[in-house]
């Protein structure tokens, strides 16, 4: 395994929170996937030991490939052998079905209490070419730490992006059992919605769920003093701190891309306004200050500068500016539409992603604004969306809205080509916020 | 919310006695009305108010007027229209009550808790139901309400009475409550 940091991390999360399997635990479905996925043949991996294993690792990486919309598998009762290793392999088999790729491999247990050792080749088979080929250790309870990792490996060797499988999203949860009485939950779980753990259980509501850019730590609002403060918590031994308890709105907490600064919303002097925590010292730096409302700040990539949504502009429409740290110059990026907002500059640093609504309907979409040129996208068909979030390898982006009266989570990929929706079993699910890669 | 209640209790306390009064002139009555929550009442200010003022009726209104003070007191939520803060006739009505109550009892306070319908952004919504809160605080002060009497708080959308997708569960929605 090439990832000891993200197995530490996932070891410690797995024996300190509680996990509840089937409670707001999210499950994909495609929706809309591209015209002409690669086929890939994935043939079930053999198991060389004793007993059963929990995961079934061939079945995580072709649900991942496949959920990603650029892959489509090849049905296993049509394969004409079962490789296992590169010698048991026909190209011919395979260009038979066209396949495009092969995956194959085994899991072994040497015995005497050791890791499991995963062996698996990836090949081209048009080129006959084997492209990849590994043996990562693993325990028992990491085989789908090793199955996410085999499918990023695989989706970069194909699409020439890196696999975001590894990752992971938080979002928050509700269950409304009367007028007086929600539960709210903070989550964290796998990018595909498996392994969902509660990180913060309360009777108000819980806000804003945003990662550090090393994906150690946490921050959020929670409304669980009866008053919205933000909270920075650290995932590996869940201690967590109050950064700020000002009277009013204490919100929007997003960590900047170094990790040494936190962009926040308050509206201690009376309106919101957008304002920067140096994190070592605790120095608070006052970056708007305009007697509109100023709100949900985003870095841009290079850390210089804040996104944020203002209706300064008057009409009670809010759009969205940019605003230089170092100058305090404030630029007005959205002029198209009646409501533009939350912001979020993709890593090219030219197309602005945001929530968008065209006319004066009731129909919110996820768009994107290329502000060199002006010109709008809509990403979506979904009416009511809200709280994106993009992914690390910025191919996707998750984000909430309705089906009916449930909130659920969504996520489409930045060309629009792809969609799939994360329905909870239970309860409204909203606010994603998908994970930096862990390292 | 504890004053407040308490003045509720203090209201209901008095007008049974006003009805008690008017019924005979048996002011022994006025000993069962501790049934009715007089000693579990938090504040002490409150309801000796509301005592002084039912000994006489010196409070020199009309019934009706009574009535509609009363009712304006009873009426703890007020509405908005999409995307806007200001404040219903129907609504700056009733606060002038409001403001005269919290005037005549210095002890007493009042949460205004904003809210938003769910369209539109979360972030955004918080700061339009802090907006709708301030509003409702800013009208009290202007009638003389201390502000220290006076907290604002904002739910934003996080915080609905009608979870459904619909234009009237929207209004239902867009609100401030005084707590």
């Amino acid at each position: 395994m090439k990832k000891p940091g993200l197995i530490a991390i996932t070891i410690i999360l797995t024996s300190l929170f509680f996990t509840s399997p089937g409670y707001a635990q999210l499950q994909i479905v495609i929706t809309q996937g591209v015209d002409d996925p690669v086929q890939i043949a994935i043939v079930p991996f053999e198991w060389n030991g004793f007993g059963l294993l929990e995961e079934d690792v061939a079945e995580i990486v072709k649900t991942n490939l496949q959920n990603s919309g650029e892959f489509r598998a090849i049905a296993e009762a049509n394969m004409l052998s079962t490789p296992h290793e590169e010698q048991e392999v026909f190209f011919r088999d395979w260009r038979f079905l066209g396949a495009d790729y092969l995956l194959i491999g085994k899991v072994v247990d040497n015995g005497a209490g050791g890791p499991l050792q995963v062996q698996y080749d990836f090949f081209d088979v048009l080129r006959e070419d084997n492209l990849i080929s590994e043996v990562v250790s693993a325990g028992r309870n990491q085989l789908r730490d090793v199955s996410h990792a085999i499918s990023d490996k695989v989706f970069e060797e194909v699409t020439g992006v890196r696999g975001a499988f590894s990752t992971k999203i938080l979002y928050v949860t509700s269950q409304r059992i009367n007028a007086d009485l929600t539960y709210y939950q903070l989550n964290m779980s796998d990018a595909d919605g498996g392994r969902s753990q509660v990180l913060l259980n309360s009777q108000e509501p819980i806000m804003s769920p945003n990662w550090s850019p090393d994906g150690q730590k946490i921050a959020y609002v929670s409304f669980e003093s009866t008053r919205p403060r933000i909270y920075m918590q650290e995932l590996a031994t869940g201690g967590r701190e109050m950064l700020t308890e000002f009277t009013g709105i204490n919100s929007s907490p997003v960590f900047s891309p170094d990790g040494t600064k936190m962009a926040m919303v308050l509206s201690k002097d009376g309106n919101p306004d957008i304002y920067v925590m140096d994190l070592r010292t605790r120095d608070l730096r006052r970056v708007t200050n305009h007697f509109a409302i100023d709100t949900e700040p985003s870095w841009t990539p290079d850390g210089e500068s804040l996104i944020f949504t203002s209706e300064r502009g008057g009409n009670s429409r809010p759009q969205i500016y940019q605003v230089s740290l170092d100058s305090g110059w404030v630029e007005r990026l959205t002029f198209q539409g009646t409501y533009n907002s939350k912001g979020l500059m993709l890593p090219d640093g030219v197309n602005l992603l945001m929530i968008h609504r065209e006319n004066t309907g009731d129909e919110y979409h996820l768009a994107i604004q290329n502000i060199e040129r002006g010109t709008i996208f809509e990403l979506t068909s979904t009416a009511l969306d809200e709280s994106p979030s993009i992914a690390p390898n910025a191919s996707m982006v998750i984000y909430a809205s309705k089906a009916g009266d449930r909130g659920i989570l969504n996520a489409v990929s930045i060309d629009g080509r792809v969609k799939f929706q994360l329905p909870s079993a239970q309860g409204d699910v909203r606010e994603p916020s998908w994970s930096p890669f862990f390292d | 919310m504890q004053t407040f209640k308490a003045f509720k209790l203090g209201m209901a306390l008095m007008m049974a006695i006003a009805l008690a009064s008017c019924a005979s002139s048996d002011t022994e009555d006025m000993s069962d009305s501790s049934d009715m929550g007089m000693e579990s009442s938090s504040s002490a200010a409150s309801s000796s108010s509301a005592t002084s003022n039912a000994a006489d009726m010196g409070d020199g209104l009309t019934a009706r007027e009574r009535q509609q003070r009363d009712d304006s007191l009873a009426m703890t939520v007020f509405y908005f229209e999409f995307d806007r803060s200001d404040l219903s006739a129907e609504a700056r009505a009733a606060l002038v009550h409001h403001a005269n109550y919290l005037k005549s009892n210095p002890s007493a306070r009042y949460r205004l808790e904003g809210h938003a319908d769910e369209r539109g952004t979360r972030e955004y919504n918080l700061a339009l139901g802090e907006r709708r809160a301030q509003a409702v605080e800013r009208y009290l002060q202007v009638q003389g309400v201390s502000s220290n009497q006076l907290e604002t708080i904002s739910y934003g959308e996080e915080n609905p009475v009608d979870t459904r997708t619909t234009e009237a569960a929207y209004a239902l929605n867009r609100r401030v409550e005084v707590h």
